[in-house]
């Protein structure tokens, strides 16, 4: 039985994405995206490398900036208005592939900087915030340690515990898994099986095939800056459509 | 399990290998003198040439030293003590002490003040450079520079106080305004203050090109050059017709843009109530202040500071003025907006391509033709703004480079985290460049500090302007050089020397990759 079937997914609108496009100078890397992500929906977006899935959920936070079609993020319009782009920011957490953590900072100020300066907690209180996220991706052990001090795992359950901290409603992981060993993987995978058990709204692009299996309500396969083919994963994988669905599932999965 | 094992694989280990001590000729002083000094047939040969001429030069050096005379009047005096023996004449140092140090005019009776405002500044100067001290320290930081301006150049206390106090009430004006009007009427001030400047450049733009055409047409239209001049003047004044009018919208628009909370009027208000304040309230103020309670040292002139304090005292102010300066211009120079960057670009190439020692000339004698002649611009300050245009320019470059070194990632953690643009600047962006460009700026910091000898040739008698003038010009001292040269070398070599050691020692405590 489908872990993912057991959890609930609500029938509000979180990320809604109509008709949007996007260029890096003449080169078209996303092509007409048309996505509903429900409440509560986790999301697995898959396909080659330069298809466009990190570009299409870093456009949904604005770091990257989309020229045309209209991106909805909780019922903010998402424009070049600077309040609208902080509004969204504060609401959607993200991780990286490379962690991106504050090397200068240890683990506690990482997770306690933004609380502090955007939401305006008192430090104590982000301390506590900050303690109880990293208790939940076991390191709270780490909290007086720098980030250099840490291993690829360890570091990115800080960083998605940084993420927390702001206590979003949704969270976006653009390839959280592929800079770490493989030995890592597991520990930063749990993590976020747990999150999801919790019913956060995730987008994850990932090529853990096995993580999309168990916890995605919906895999997305990308391919050239279009969305190719969306499903269940157990259609998806069992029973993929296109040509181009197949053929990369039988690089990815065939060894 | 040891069964299985080795019936399937080749090895497994049971236990593990205790890690052992290395072998003597890997440890100590032996290793490192054969490894540093003897490791080769070359290296021994310049290892027995170093230790032959450092000897040489010991010899030499030592009974010179040893000899020294200390106590005399005159190098001819210094002469008949030695006798024909090698010695120096340090009594030269003793003699002119006062003078190497405080300069030849500054009045004796007032060394105490330099002293204390020396030694004040250490304690001034120490929690800014090391975080353990507690930070409530800094309030003495930020008060100190109004007391060492009294006690360096005299005059009223009430004088250095006042503008305290000023510049603490237009903070106030700032924060006043800024949390009490409304932002909807900031905005719209914002609006014509911005469109106001606007139609002030396309007016000025206007005004230059209807110049340009009556130069062009005076200038005619006879013989080849002047008719080049008259295309030229024309071209030219067509060009800014064109574009005054866009461009005093486009800077409206940009000043306007650049402060969409309305925080341009609280800039404006508390620039402009700091204008009437320092010109129209000072000055009644502090004397006012002085006729009730008079707290006065002996005034000095700029003209008369001089010696190696007038060194420290560029140095110092100088390095404290142009690090925060160079920090704007190099986030300027990465700034978005085409206004603000064209101008932090164009400065910091202007000043790296003009040497210091033209720009301290200008600051010497070609502001007096553009200044009227009744002002009163202090020498001291005007050498003081040079050298901190300067060596802000090339400290921006330095920081620059530690900007262009962070990954991207970090900015894109800040923004995905919701920091607005200063917010991540001060917090994330900033403590990460500045770590990475300490090296540089320590190298701007300590040429910063040698070339405040440079003034000496526009006559100012710092320590080197000291000795090649009143001391070597002087009948008693003239043709002593390595003593009075070397113990300049000796004061630099001391502070620049400490500044590169404060540097590798922040280093390592902001090092926090452990690896």
């Amino acid at each position: 039985m489908n872990q993912a079937s057991q959890m609930t997914v609500s029938d509000e609108v979180a990320i809604e994405i109509t008709n949007m496009n996007k260029w890096y100078g003449t080169f078209h890397v996303l092509r007409d995206i048309d996505l509903t992500v429900q409440r509560g929906e986790r999301i697995v977006i898959c396909g080659p490398s330069g298809s466009g899935k990190s570009t299409l959920i870093r456009c949904i936070n604005a770091l990257e900036e989309h020229q045309k079609g209209k991106i909805v993020v909780d019922g903010t319009v998402l424009s070049s208005d600077l309040k609208n782009i902080d509004k969204i920011r504060s609401e959607v957490g993200m991780c990286f592939q490379h962690f991106n953590l504050f090397p200068h900072l240890t683990i506690l100020e990482n997770c306690t900087l933004a609380p502090i300066w955007v939401r305006k907690t008192p430090k104590k209180e982000a301390e506590e915030i900050a303690m109880h996220f990293l208790e939940k991706v076991k390191i709270p052990e780490q909290a007086d340690k720098y980030p250099g001090q840490l291993s690829g795992g360890q570091q990115q359950r800080v960083a998605i515990a940084r993420s927390l901290c702001m206590q979003p409603r949704i969270m976006l992981f653009d390839e959280p898994t592929s800079a770490l060993d493989p030995e890592m993987i597991k520990e930063v995978l749990d993590t976020m099986i747990e999150l999801a058990e919790e019913g956060m709204t995730m987008l994850c692009v990932t090529h853990e095939m096995g993580f999309a299996r168990q916890v995605a309500n919906r895999v997305i396969f990308m391919d050239a800056g279009q969305i190719v083919e969306q499903n269940e994963p157990e259609e998806f994988f069992n029973n993929p459509k296109s040509e181009r669905t197949q053929l990369f599932l039988s690089q990815i999965l065939g060894h | 399990m040891s069964d299985t094992h080795a019936q399937t694989v080749a090895f497994v280990r049971e236990t593990q290998i205790p890690p052992s001590p290395p072998p003597v000729t890997e440890a100590g002083a032996v290793k490192w003198v054969r490894e540093n000094l003897f490791s080769g047939v070359f290296n021994t040969v310049l290892t027995l040439v170093a230790i032959y001429f450092v000897a040489r030069f010991a010899v030499f050096v030592f009974p010179w030293f040893y000899n020294g005379v200390w106590e005399a009047s005159s190098r001819k005096e210094c002469l008949d003590i030695l006798d024909g023996a090698t010695g120096a004449c340090f009594a030269v140092l003793v003699d002119r002490w006062d003078h190497l140090v405080f300069g030849f005019k500054y009045p004796p009776d007032g060394y105490w003040r330099i002293l204390v405002a020396f030694i004040l500044l250490v304690v001034a100067a120490a929690p800014a450079l090391f975080a353990s001290l507690p930070r409530k320290l800094l309030f003495f930081t930020a008060f100190y520079p109004f007391l060492a301006f009294w006690l360096i150049w005299g005059g009223s206390l009430w004088f250095p106080l006042t503008i305290l106090g000023l510049i603490i009430a237009t903070v106030l004006v700032f924060r006043l305004i800024s949390a009490q009007i409304p932002v909807n009427f900031r905005q719209i001030v914002s609006a014509v203050i911005g469109g106001i400047c606007g139609i002030g450049l396309a007016y000025l733009l206007f005004i230059g090109a209807k110049e340009l055409v009556f130069i062009a047409n005076s200038v005619g239209t006879e013989g080849a050059i002047a008719t080049i001049a008259y295309g030229v003047f024309w071209v030219m004044a067509v060009f800014a017709f064109v574009f005054c009018v866009p461009m005093g919208i486009f800077v409206g628009y940009a000043i306007y843009n650049s402060f969409e909370d309305g925080g341009l009027v609280s800039i404006v208000a508390s620039l402009l109530f700091a204008y009437v304040a320092f010109s129209f309230l000072l000055a009644p103020i502090w004397m006012a202040l002085n006729s009730v309670v008079p707290i006065e040292l002996e005034a000095v002139a700029s003209r008369d500071m001089g010696g190696f304090m007038l060194n420290m005292l560029l140095g110092t102010i100088c390095v404290s003025l142009s690090v925060p300066l160079g920090i704007l211009l190099a986030l300027g120079r990465q700034s978005p907006m085409p206004l603000i960057k064209g101008v932090c670009v164009v400065f910091i190439e202007f000043i790296r391509g003009v040497p210091l020692i033209t720009l301290l000339f200008v600051a010497n004698v070609m502001l007096a033709y553009f200044l009227p002649p009744e002002s009163n611009f202090d020498l001291i300050l005007r050498v003081i703004i040079m050298i901190t245009l300067f060596s802000a320019a090339y400290i921006a470059e330095v920081i620059r480079g530690g900007l262009a070194a962070l990954p991207k990632g970090q900015y894109e953690a800040a923004d995905s985290l919701g920091l607005n643009y200063n917010q991540a600047t001060r917090l994330i962006i900033l403590p990460q460049a500045l770590k990475i460009s300490i090296p540089g700026i320590v190298n701007v910091a300590v040429g910063l500090f040698k070339d405040t000898t440079l003034v000496s040739i526009i006559s100012m008698f710092d320590l080197v302007g000291m000795i090649r003038g009143p001391i070597q010009n002087s009948t008693e001292w003239t043709s002593v050089y390595w003593e009075v040269y070397g113990f300049g070398a000796l004061l630099f070599f001391v502070v620049c020397y400490s500044i590169s050691q404060y540097s590798q020692w922040l280093e390592r405590q902001l090092n926090t990759s452990h690896h």
